[in-house]
């Protein structure tokens, strides 16, 4: 069996060298750039622009119904939104499906207060080169992009909150 | 053991659909959701019945680690057609099965383990399972690797002192492909090597008798005692734009034994609505027979390895699914976020080219359909397959 | 001839990610496109102890056996 174990180390020697090189996804990334702007039609039925929002916190997360960490983040959010809103926060959902029948359905079962915005032709979600789900996009009163967080999991949170909390001392 | 049945062939095949069924699910970045299943499955055809529990609890911690525990029963009652050609009457069996998984989630890559362990009265078997899958190129692609070692005992029950053992390593490599935002592919490729004592104990191969040439003989199979197997097998799965799924793959398969088949497969999943899922499937195999299997030999030890099984010859089997699906729950109720309820039939017909039904040649010459050994019908089964069961996710 | 034929795919398909890994190939179906595929119905294996036990239906019966399974698509999330 010598050369079948030799060929097993060769197989795991591979495949340790590929993950190896292979370059996790940064989770978290810090940058300064003017925030695109944009405008959307909403779930209340208006359009809301990100030019309404000056002077506030943005915290812009791009969801989906059929992404399950973005639904456990939702709950989440919400909290948030409600903590903060008053000191001059405000979360931002844009729903990136084309049908949004399913977010609907979703929304009705798990309703949040904060804007939930339609983005069906994936406008926006080129605009800020979303590149993972869910994608949060933090922006400070002066309408530039702070922070920016790729997927999300359980304990993200805690770094939202302080990013939040420094965003609203500016 | 039994006649009718080869063991490791039997425990190889719950335990690598298992391995890769169960842990291996899932996509890089986010495991699976938390489940429960509790399935029965019926086996009835060729004058066997296998049925029993297969139930499978999975959960995960922190979105990091999950643990997943599987118990699979089969309660087998068998008078096929290789005991009724022994002569041996119906037997009743009892295999017992447990697995136990792990899964660890770091980043893009998933890494499992897996443990099962099978027994019966007169087979037992071990098998250890590892393997990783790693998302790559923006998700768009799924590289997975894994490597299965497996160690059997093989007993006689009509002979305490005969055991023999069966050592097993399997190889296995896989990439998925997304290529477009309705289409997925993927590509499998798994080497098998088993060693040791590979025939069932209770087989027999038969040969003309040599005082009278229209009856025949039973002798002990013999088997090599190497087999090695390559298999490499081609999927994809298409999203029709009114929502249903159509999928189709095919597995091209040889070994040492010189056995080389073809597997296709072709499938549709139809949604009606939020609540009921329709699949129909069809399913076409065939294989050619190996080096040393015939049905029967011209006499006693013609080869150094004889062969009887007719898993072993050239055959072909076609099979039919549909099955329906029900959620419910779908809002959630307490601690379950959803549930469904599943059933599906399957009918499958066996068609043999070199295996000879010899119960005809067992008969009086004077009984009406009598054949001499040789010349009986080919013979040929169809069997049902029922599986209902019932998940929820929680 | 099939074994050193795998050999080669496979070790060529893992450099290639590892090479690859370390530059940027743009993903052609972005990650908000992924409605579709993250659909269960387009999920290969949705009832692992279904599609266990069917994979030893048949194999307990036939001569060939392996490469079945494998994971990949979903909603790629996270």
């Amino acid at each position: 069996m010598s050369s079948m174990s030799k060929r097993i180390r060769i197989w795991v020697g591979i495949g340790a060298l590929c993950s190896a090189l292979v370059v996790s996804s940064l989770v978290s990334a810090s940058t300064t750039a003017v925030a695109p702007a944009f405008t959307l039609p909403s779930r209340a039925g208006d359009n809301v622009s990100l030019e309404q929002l000056k002077g506030k916190v943005v915290m812009l997360n791009f969801w989906a119904s059929w992404c399950g960490p973005c639904r456990t983040e939702m709950p989440l959010l919400e909290q948030m939104h409600k903590r903060y809103s008053s000191l001059g926060f405000t979360l931002v959902g844009v729903n990136v499906e084309a049908n949004t029948a399913d977010a609907e359905r979703w929304l009705k079962d798990t309703p949040v207060s904060f804007p939930v915005l339609f983005d069906r032709e994936s406008k926006v979600s080129k605009l800020y080169d979303v590149n993972a789900m869910p994608s949060t996009v933090f922006i400070d009163r002066k309408g530039n992009v702070r922070y920016l967080h790729r997927g999300y999991k359980p304990g993200d949170e805690g770094e939202y909150l302080n990013q939040i909390r420094a965003l609203l001392k500016e | 053991m039994s006649p009718g049945t080869n063991k490791a062939r039997i425990l190889w095949s719950i335990v690598a659909g298992a391995a890769l069924a169960l842990p291996l699910a899932s996509s890089a970045g986010v495991l699976p959701d938390d489940r429960a299943d509790a399935l029965y499955h019926r086996y009835e055809g060729g004058g066997v019945t296998i049925q029993g529990p297969s139930v499978l609890v999975r959960k995960k911690m922190a979105e990091k680690y999950a643990v997943s525990a599987n118990y699979y029963q089969d309660m087998i009652t068998s008078a096929s057609i290789d005991v009724e050609v022994s002569g041996a009457s119906e037997y009743k069996e009892e295999r017992d099965q447990y697995q136990l998984g792990f899964e660890y989630l770091r980043g893009k890559t998933t890494y499992n383990l897996s443990y099962t362990n099978s027994e019966e009265n007169d087979y037992d078997a071990q098998t250890a399972s590892f393997g990783l899958s790693q998302d790559l190129f923006g998700d768009l692609t799924t590289i997975s690797m894994g490597f299965s070692r497996g160690s059997d005992k093989v007993r006689n029950a009509t002979d305490p002192s005969f055991e023999r053992d069966i050592d097993r390593w399997s190889y296995r490599v896989g990439v998925s492909q997304i290529l477009t935002k309705s289409l997925i592919a993927s590509m499998n490729l798994e080497v098998i090597t088993d060693e040791g004592f590979l025939n069932n104990p209770y087989r027999s191969y038969r040969y003309k008798d040599p005082v009278d040439g229209t009856r025949f003989i039973l002798a002990q199979e013999i088997y090599p005692r190497t087999r090695t197997s390559n298999a490499v097998a081609l999927n994809a799965r298409y999203f029709l734009p009114y929502r249903a799924a159509v999928y189709g793959g095919y597995r091209f398969f040889t070994d040492t034994w010189d056995i080389r088949a073809d597997t296709f497969e072709l499938g549709y999943v139809h949604p009606i609505k939020q609540q009921w899922t329709l699949e129909a499937r069809v399913r076409y195999y065939q294989q050619n027979n190996a080096e040393f299997y015939r049905d029967l030999f011209d006499f006693a030890n013609q080869q150094n390895f004889m062969a009887r099984d007719k898993e072993l010859s050239t055959f072909n089997s076609m099979a039919f699914r549909i099955g329906a699906s029900y959620e419910f729950a779908q809002t959630g109720w307490r601690f379950v976020k959803k549930g469904s309820v599943n059933l599906f039939y399957d009918r499958i017909e066996f068609k043999y080219d070199d295996f000879h039904d010899a119960r005809v040649s067992q008969m009086l010459p004077t009984d009406p359909g009598y054949a001499p050994a040789g010349s009986e019908p080919l013979y040929e089964f169809g069997a049902n397959v029922i599986q209902m069961f019932v998940s929820i996710w929680f | 001839m099939i074994k050193a034929i795998a050999l080669k795919l496979v070790s060529s398909v893992l450099l290639l990610s590892g090479l690859c890994a370390c530059g940027n190939i743009e993903p052609w179906v972005k990650p908000y496109e992924r409605q579709q595929l993250a659909d269960p119905i387009m999920n290969a294996n949705p009832n692992p102890v279904s599609g266990a036990y069917m994979d030893h239906v048949f194999e307990a019966r036939e001569g060939a056996r392996g490469a079945l399974g494998g994971g990949g698509g979903g909603c790629g999330c996270n």
